[in-house]
């Protein structure tokens, strides 16, 4: 039950505004992420939710109740950490149940016990539950952090970047846990990160925030598909979209100095825009339009990603792994001209 | 739903009891109080004495003098003399003890056998008595049968009552208490330069003496620094160990002839002017040396 | 020039055997990267090779010559470090010079050098700051710059991009790739993240509790796997991996991913290819795009459930429901619409691996795709 709303909040640190006039509505039970780089005010809006820093300006309401006088354990919400906050030399059970022994909690050792154990099935680590934690593998102990949140069926899971210290194949696989996690408990999760694949592949929505600003909040298609700015386009998607001028006259793109010349699909102002491409709308291949040269080739595997050089224009492309690419060598190439978008060569806004 | 029980945090929060805020205050405030009544009050009072003729001993008011104090201080020759000694005592003893301390660290600074046990006997001399010490080294020092002479060979040697050594003898000893404090903190220093720098500097080929000179000592250099601050500050009102060891005129420390001013001659408001003046010129010391610490740790 | 040869090296902490019997040799020229996860014994090499560290027993030959008695500073490499180790007091100019300075070059010598290294890592507009205000990516370079600046015989590297965020590790993985092209210098690279293994090398090593799994090329370790560790290791999101049962049905043979489940449609010769191979149990593992994914019925699909759909924009992963056993696919973006949905899968056999379940090798069993 925790609608979150944020209306206008301004936090400053010195005459630097780490979160700049922020509004955000999170619904009750959806899993939001914030997305931004480093230094854009995502940790200092969750804790602002959480109470441990107070906003210079506007307010912050949890299920519809202006919070502003209350500290951060009046709250009730469980906010999980990057660093996983576990106390050491603990067992994994005296952790989880740390938060419950609280005296304003009052929960009998019955429904303490019951509790561990719910937690304990849901996170699948009851076979570590009497073990001290520093025995335990970063994973574990993440499963274990999240664990101690839940024991106390808060009313909203606050979570800053949870996975970003562990390595990637764990990161993957709790990826998707975390989200079969909210689905099952249903209840309210601010996730923050600065990876854009945590975000697609988790959020119900997905906020992104520049400067302490938010840019655009949407659902992972819309924030890929169609994104509002120059930003959020090279903000989400990996390999970051290509970006070139063009130049749009009578119905026709035309960019790489005249080199490529594509059929605007839409009606569009004529003038000096920007491109935005993204690898896999780029076909490679000897049958394609323009030659390139090969700057690099990555082989992922599933696909490789070729960079292409055009004059001093930069450029990746996704190609099917059993394509022969060689780097130094050339190759042709057109680019889909559906998938196109359109940004305002000086705002940078997107013009769709 | 009215008639049932408020449960939500809010609720719960009015009822209990002490707010931060309050814990706070009632730790912060005796701190306060007690720092106003034996520190700030005696040293803005020992100020207003410091511009009369004020005596302790005598049962008359205070008459105001203005600056004379001040005056007769700054043009007395033998105050200057006391100063000069004290200004040989603060370098032979901080420079000894900065290079002894630093020299202990780099020797303890490296995996050893029973490292914990060595520095904490080497920390020994700096846990002890100054006027302990004082005694000791008093016995040590004796030229009939002190063991240091009949050690070193220096047949009758006497230490604290030649005029020309007592003044280094007593350094000797300040050296050998404070020393561990300069290897305390230089260990400090030492052990926080990242491993990761050295393995680098093997990589690129750097000579031991090299890295010594090229990585070890900046890096340690602000904390060294802060090492010669506190012990200059200690070594220029250094009494205890000077009045107890030696009654040599060239051992008298300016501190030495503020306390006679104090408590021998009852010129009170005299020995308060000469007071301030040791604070300033510490003050202007210290500040010396931060600002070069500020510059340093700004690199 | 330089070629690097590890002949059966060991190595202990303690009690803990870190590496177990490693021979591997890095070619002239060669990027090769140790792949691996944390704690498997591949930072620990590459610091054996550097000098950082003493090996218990074997050889470690650099151009045919063993080095296990030269000091890391005579073994003429250069290593960069995870966390860069630049010199934090010194300015970027004077970290590049410092190999050159410590060997007392002549000064017009080095300031030519680091100079030249600076342009070709365009970082000469920051030669003059120090660590501390660079930004994360020119610190690697200014690492990158003190590591080239003395044309080391090989440049060993230790997670180098480990500190930098996932937009910087993709720009600085295209460069130091071109810069390998244009040096040539013999690199060894360690690190966890397949992705950059999988771009960066022309051979990859894969290590595992101290012991080498597989060497290839990106290829190789991607689409002939050896073992089923390397399988899930290598490629994102991982390789599915089940216990299987296979049996004859007519022209056809059937593989059923746990019990009850609707078995998928093979060829027949897959019966054949096991009984050649001897394997006792059988586990089955598919790499999420060898999961074809069908809106409507199709011949030799089974129906199944989407449980989770994770939407990455250029496509979708999406994960099925088979029986009690859950299988990733990776679809169009959008393709399934919604979680709940019912969809039609089969596994491309020739997108299979077959592995025995206790030795965990594979089986070496490639199908073409005879089905359809």
């Amino acid at each position: 039950m925790a609608h979150i709303r944020l209306d206008n909040v301004t936090k400053k640190f010195g005459l630097h505004a780490a979160v700049d006039g922020l509004t955000l509505d999170i619904a009750d039970g959806e899993f939001f992420v914030l997305l931004g780089p480093t230094g854009a005010g995502k940790t200092t809006t969750l804790r602002l939710i959480a109470g441990l820093e107070k906003p210079d300006d506007g307010k912050i309401e949890i299920a519809d109740q202006d919070v502003h006088q209350w500290s951060a354990s009046e709250r009730d919400v469980a906010l999980v950490f990057q660093y996983y906050s576990l106390y050491p030399r603990y067992t994994v059970r005296q952790n989880l149940a740390f938060p419950l022994k609280s005296n304003a909690r009052n929960c009998s050792q019955a429904e303490i016990d019951e509790r561990i154990a719910r937690a304990a099935k849901t996170l699948r680590i009851g076979h570590l539950l009497e073990r001290k934690t520093d025995r335990l593998s970063g994973g574990e102990m993440q499963r274990v952090s999240i664990g101690r949140a839940i024991v106390r069926e808060p009313r909203a899971f606050l979570m800053d970047e949870p996975l970003s210290n562990l390595d990637a194949k764990l990161r993957e696989s709790l990826r998707a846990e975390l989200k079969e996690l909210q689905m099952k408990l249903k209840s309210t999760f601010l996730f923050v990160t600065h990876d854009q694949i945590e975000a697609m592949s988790m959020g119900d929505k997905v906020g992104i925030l520049n400067e302490g600003k938010i840019v655009q909040v949407g659902t992972p298609y819309e924030i890929y598909n169609k994104p509002k700015n120059i930003f959020v386009a090279s903000f989400v998607g990996s390999p970051s979209i290509n970006l070139m001028p063009a130049e749009l006259a009578n119905g026709h793109v035309t960019a790489l100095s005249g080199k490529l010349k594509i059929v605007a699909p839409r009606s569009k102002t004529n003038g000096a825009v920007t491109i935005g491409i993204r690898s896999e709308d780029i076909t490679v291949g000897p049958k394609e339009q323009v030659a390139a040269h090969i700057h690099d080739v990555e082989n992922h595997g599933v696909e490789k990603i070729v960079t292409l050089r055009v004059d001093d224009q930069f450029f990746k492309a996704t190609a099917p792994s059993s394509l022969e690419l060689k780097i130094d060598g050339t190759v042709k190439f057109s680019f889909n001209p559906d998938k196109l978008h359109f940004f305002d060569a000086a705002s940078g806004a997107s013009r769709a | 739903m009215a008639g049932v029980l408020d449960t939500s945090p809010a609720a719960r929060a009015v009822t209990r009891g002490w707010s931060d805020l309050t814990i706070r205050n009632v730790f912060i405030i005796p701190t306060i109080l007690f720092l106003i009544i034996f520190n700030i009050f005696p040293l803005i009072y020992s100020l207003g004495y410091s511009f009369t003729d004020f005596r302790a001993s005598v049962n008359e008011p205070a008459n105001f003098v203005g600056l004379q104090n001040f005056r007769e201080l700054l043009t007395d020759e033998r105050i200057w003399n006391n100063f000069w000694v004290t200004a040989k005592y603060v370098i032979v003893s901080v420079g000894g003890q900065m290079t002894v301390g630093f020299g202990l660290a780099l020797l303890l600074n490296r995996a050893m056998p029973a490292k914990g046990l060595i520095t904490t006997l080497l920390l020994l001399p700096m846990m002890m008595s100054a006027a302990v010490v004082g005694l000791f080294w008093r016995l040590l020092y004796d030229p009939s049968w002190g063991p240091l002479n009949y050690a070193l060979g220096l047949g009758d040697l006497a230490w604290l009552s030649n005029a020309d050594v007592a003044l280094y003898a007593v350094a000797i000893t300040d050296i050998w208490m404070w020393a561990p404090f300069v290897m305390l903190l230089s260990l400090a220093g030492l052990s926080a330069v990242p491993q990761h720098l050295y393995e680098a500097a093997a990589i690129d080929r750097a000579s031991a003496w090299y890295t010594f000179s090229r990585i070890t000592l900046p890096l340690v250099t602000p904390l060294l620094l802060i090492a010669l601050i506190f012990r200059t500050m200690e070594a220029f009102k250094t009494f205890d160990i000077a009045y107890i060891m030696s009654t040599q005129p060239t051992t008298e420390l300016i501190s030495i002839k503020l306390y006679k001013f104090a408590f021998q001659e009852w010129q009170t408001g005299k020995s308060c002017a000469l007071a301030y003046i040791v604070l300033i010129m510490v003050l202007a010391i210290t500040n010396i040396y931060v600002k070069y610490l500020n510059k340093v740790k700004e690199r | 020039m330089a070629e690097i040869i590890l002949r059966d090296i060991e190595k202990y902490f303690g009690a803990v055997y870190v590496i177990r019997k490693l021979n591997l040799t890095i070619k002239h020229r060669e990027f090769v990267v140790l792949l691996g996860p944390s704690g498997c014994g591949k930072t620990t090499t590459l610091r054996a090779v550097a000098g950082l560290e003493d090996v218990d027993s074997g050889d470690i030959l650099i151009d045919g010559k063993p080095v296990q008695q030269l000091e890391a500073g005579d073994r003429d490499i250069a290593f960069v470090f995870q966390l860069f180790a630049l010199y934090p007091h010194l300015t970027a100019y004077e970290n590049i010079a410092f190999p050159l300075r410590a060997t007392s070059e002549s000064k017009a010598s080095v300031e030519a050098k680091v100079r030249a290294v600076a342009k070709s890592l365009q970082i000469e507009h920051l030669l003059g700051k120090r660590p501390s205000a660079l930004a994360g990516g020119d610190m690697q370079r200014v690492a990158i710059g003190r590591a080239l600046v003395r044309r080391p015989k090989a440049m060993l590297m230790d997670e180098p991009m480990g500190a930098l965020d996932a937009k910087l590790r993709e720009e600085m993985r295209t460069e130091l790739k071109r810069l390998h092209l244009e040096n040539e210098s013999t690199t060894v690279y360690v690190t966890h993240d397949q992705v950059e293994a999988m771009s960066l090398a022309d051979r990859i090593a894969i290590m595992n509790e101290g012991v080498l799994q597989q060497v290839g090329t990106p290829d190789d370790v991607y689409h002939r796997p050896a073992n089923l560790f390397v399988a899930q290791f290598v490629g994102s999101p991982v390789m599915n991996i089940a216990a299987a049962n296979v049996k004859a049905d007519g022209s056809r043979s059937l593989l059923a991913l746990g019990k009850g489940a609707a078995p998928f449609e093979f060829p027949k010769s897959l019966i054949r290819h096991l009984s050649d191979a001897k394997a006792n149990d059988l586990t089955v593992g598919i790499r999420p795009e060898g999961v074809l994914v069908s809106q409507t019925e199709t011949a030799g699909y089974v129906p199944v459930t989407a449980h989770l759909i994770e939407p990455l924009g250029a496509y979708d992963i999406v994960d099925l429901k088979v029986g009690a056993q859950l299988v990733r696919a990776r679809t169009a973006s959008g393709y399934v619409s919604k979680v709940g949905a019912r969809v039609w899968a089969r596994l491309d056999p020739a997108q299979t691996h077959f592995f025995d379940t206790r030795t965990t090798d594979s089986l070496r069993i490639r199908l073409v795709d005879g089905a359809h």
